[in-house]
């Protein structure tokens, strides 16, 4: 990198954030100069604008503008449903809606058992928050980090050479053949998997942690006093305790499986049929130049979304009352 | 066991407030076989990001020659496999300090916009009475359901076609540099906004309405209200905000494949690192230093923010 190259980057930088400040310290000022019977309005107005615009410029116009794209061709005209016909029959494009479906299933099922057994286990135990910190630090990644970390572990080398992946390397010691993991179809979509479910398992984690340590102690304490085990008393007191907080990690995690990209991205790019809606979308898009396929699949998505994020919000409602 | 259990129903799902720590009284529920349970998945969870870690420090021979597991068998340490990826010049190499200027370029300002935007509309909805406010304020609430790629297409279009003509044309009259800064940043905004606004309209509108009552009546305008009572009370949630969009911005591949243009001019750190596991996916020696290039900054912020960062977490993990 030249210093120049360095100079004019910060300059960029400096620039962006003076006008910015200069702009709105400037409608802040002109409001308090406003004439007195229209101040409100005009503050109001002033404090409002900015973010209304942009969310119209910016999100409301362009998903109307998609969601008629979605039924256009190429050139722009209107063709119907052919778009959908198309997710739905071409075999390419049904398995990249049976994969999303596998990832949409797998990845909060598991993340949350193993995130809520992770949980119960080293709750009140000693070095509980160096436990946490490790399952909860993948969170911190990004998801592209996350798929270089795990591409290292699902390496292959020829037989004849030293493993340097962790993977290939076990199945050696077992007296296995090393696989190319990433082009071995199916098992290549359940490995994307276990990345996305390494990442997701520290988020519930955290959340089913708190929402056990917020169960009543003396509810542990009468059902130890009934002379239960363990078992009973996660199924009979922790369950129905933290239940809404279940479904909340569970339908959280769903939406972000979901709308999963860069690990598919990074990994494989969606070959060896492990494309996932997300990663159609775009690669439609953008990178195919079919924009109305593209948008349909955006399209499929926010129907996919939309329920499970109506229900999340309808428990969160009803969490905040009870509190 | 020192208090007196009290016969509580054990059906009951609402949470009672009110236990302390100390109340609580230790049980047993851990038994040997779950501490064996929880050491092999604390162990699983951390093996991964170890291993690469420790490759990053390998010399490229010992790399690509055997596993990181034997690095007592083979030892060897480097830190030639970071200076190659930062600050190399050939251009065989990453170049990746360019891409973590941008990267820091990107997140910063698209942090710092959508805070104070969305602060401003918070503050709007929560202490300027004016007709149709709660019918808007869910209606932005809602717009959290779009997913952002239900907005990439045209705005992409937007953007192309009126932002960036305007752009150049401003930077060749004032003779700035212009570069596709801009649109990232905008789209980061505009995606930001409605998640934020909710938040903080949570959190300012719980502020005591007598202390923005008496400044009223003392004469202040909302402007003076909003900047010397709103956002000095607001400091907690706006850093548990910003936290999450920095990280988010900073994590963020999407955004930047469609608006940076992917030159080093502009595309940050995930962009460039999609792109070398695309095109030298067995440059482990390269791979291994890059990828922890670009995790030290949130591990970072993870490690000495951890409070407000899972309560940023918390708040916004349905965004995107």
């Amino acid at each position: 990198m030249r210093t120049s190259d360095l100079i004019e980057k910060i300059v960029q930088v400096g620039i962006g954030l003076a006008v910015f400040a200069a702009v709105i310290g400037l409608i802040l000022f002109l409001a308090d100069k406003a004439p007195k019977k229209a101040k409100d309005v005009v503050q109001l107005v002033v404090f409002l604008a900015p973010a209304i615009i942009l969310l119209a410029i910016g999100l409301i116009y362009p998903a109307i503008r998609t969601s008629i794209l979605a039924f256009s061709n190429k050139a722009g005209d209107l063709i119907g449903f052919d778009n959908f016909v198309w997710i739905f029959t071409q075999p390419d494009a049904v398995r990249t809606v049976t994969n999303t479906i596998i990832w949409v299933i797998c990845v909060p099922l598991i993340s949350t058992m193993v995130g809520l057994a992770y949980a119960v286990f080293i709750d009140k135990s000693r070095g509980e928050k160096v436990f946490k910190a490790l399952v909860f630090m993948p969170m911190a990644i990004s998801f592209v980090g996350a798929g270089i970390i795990w591409r290292f572990l699902y390496d292959y080398r020829g037989a004849d050479r030293e493993q340097i992946g962790l993977l290939n390397q076990i199945v050696v010691w077992l007296g296995g053949e090393p696989v190319k993991w990433l082009q071995t179809e199916p098992v290549n979509t359940f490995l994307l998997i276990i990345v996305m479910i390494w990442i997701q398992t520290g988020f519930a984690m955290v959340i089913l942690s708190a929402a056990i340590k917020g169960i009543p102690t003396e509810q542990v304490e009468a059902a130890q006093l009934d002379g239960t085990n363990s078992w009973q008393r996660f199924t009979n007191v922790t369950l129905p305790g933290i239940r809404s907080s279940l479904v909340v990690v569970i339908t959280t995690i769903s939406i972000a499986t979901l709308k999963v990209f860069d690990i598919v991205r990074t990994m494989t790019a969606g070959n060896f049929d492990t494309s996932v809606i997300a990663n159609e979308m775009y690669t439609q898009a953008f990178r195919a130049n079919e924009p109305g396929r593209g948008a349909a699949l955006a399209l499929v998505l926010f129907v996919l979304v939309l329920p499970i994020v109506i229900y999340n919000v309808r428990v969160l409602r009803s969490q905040k009352e009870i509190r | 066991m020192t208090s007196t259990p009290v016969a509580a129903p054990v059906d009951s799902d609402v949470d009672q407030p009110g236990t302390t720590k100390a109340k609580r009284v230790k049980t047993r529920l851990t038994s040997r076989w779950a501490t064996i349970a929880s050491l092999v998945i604390a162990v699983l969870w951390t093996l991964p990001t170890f291993g690469l870690f420790i490759s990053s420090f390998r010399p490229e021979a010992e790399i690509k020659g055997n596993g990181w597991w034997t690095i007592f068998q083979n030892p060897g340490f480097t830190l030639e496999n970071y200076r190659e990826v930062l600050f190399s010049a050939s251009s065989s190499s990453p170049q990746l300090g360019e891409y973590f200027v941008n990267s820091l370029a990107i997140a910063i300002p698209a942090t710092i916009f959508p805070l104070v935007l969305a602060a401003m509309a918070a503050y709007a909805f929560a202490w300027i009475k004016f007709k149709g406010s709660n019918a808007l304020f869910v209606f932005i609430f809602a717009l959290q359901i779009v997913p952002l790629q239900l907005a990439l297409i045209p705005l992409l279009q937007i953007f192309s076609g009126i932002l960036q003509p305007f752009q150049e044309s401003v930077g060749d009259a004032l003779n700035i540099p212009t570069s596709n800064y801009l649109q990232i940043w905008i789209a980061h905004t505009i995606f930001a906004l409605p998640l934020a606004i909710f938040l903080l309209h949570n959190f300012i509108s719980e502020i005591p309405g007598e202390v923005i009552e008496a400044a009223r009546v003392d004469g202040a305008s909302h402007g003076q209200v909003f900047l010397r009572i709103i956002i000095p009370l607001a400091l907690p949630a706006l850093a548990s905000f910003a936290i999450f969009q920095f990280l988010w911005v900073w994590n963020d591949l999407l955004v930047a494949l469609i608006f940076s243009g992917g030159t080093s001019e502009a595309a940050p750190l995930t962009q460039r690192l999609a792109e070398l596991t695309g095109s030298r996916g067995q440059e482990w020696q390269r791979l291994t230093a890059a990828a922890f290039v670009s995790l030290v900054v949130p591990l970072i912020v993870f490690f000495t923010l951890q409070r407000y960062f899972v309560r940023g977490l918390l708040a916004g993990s349905t965004k995107g």
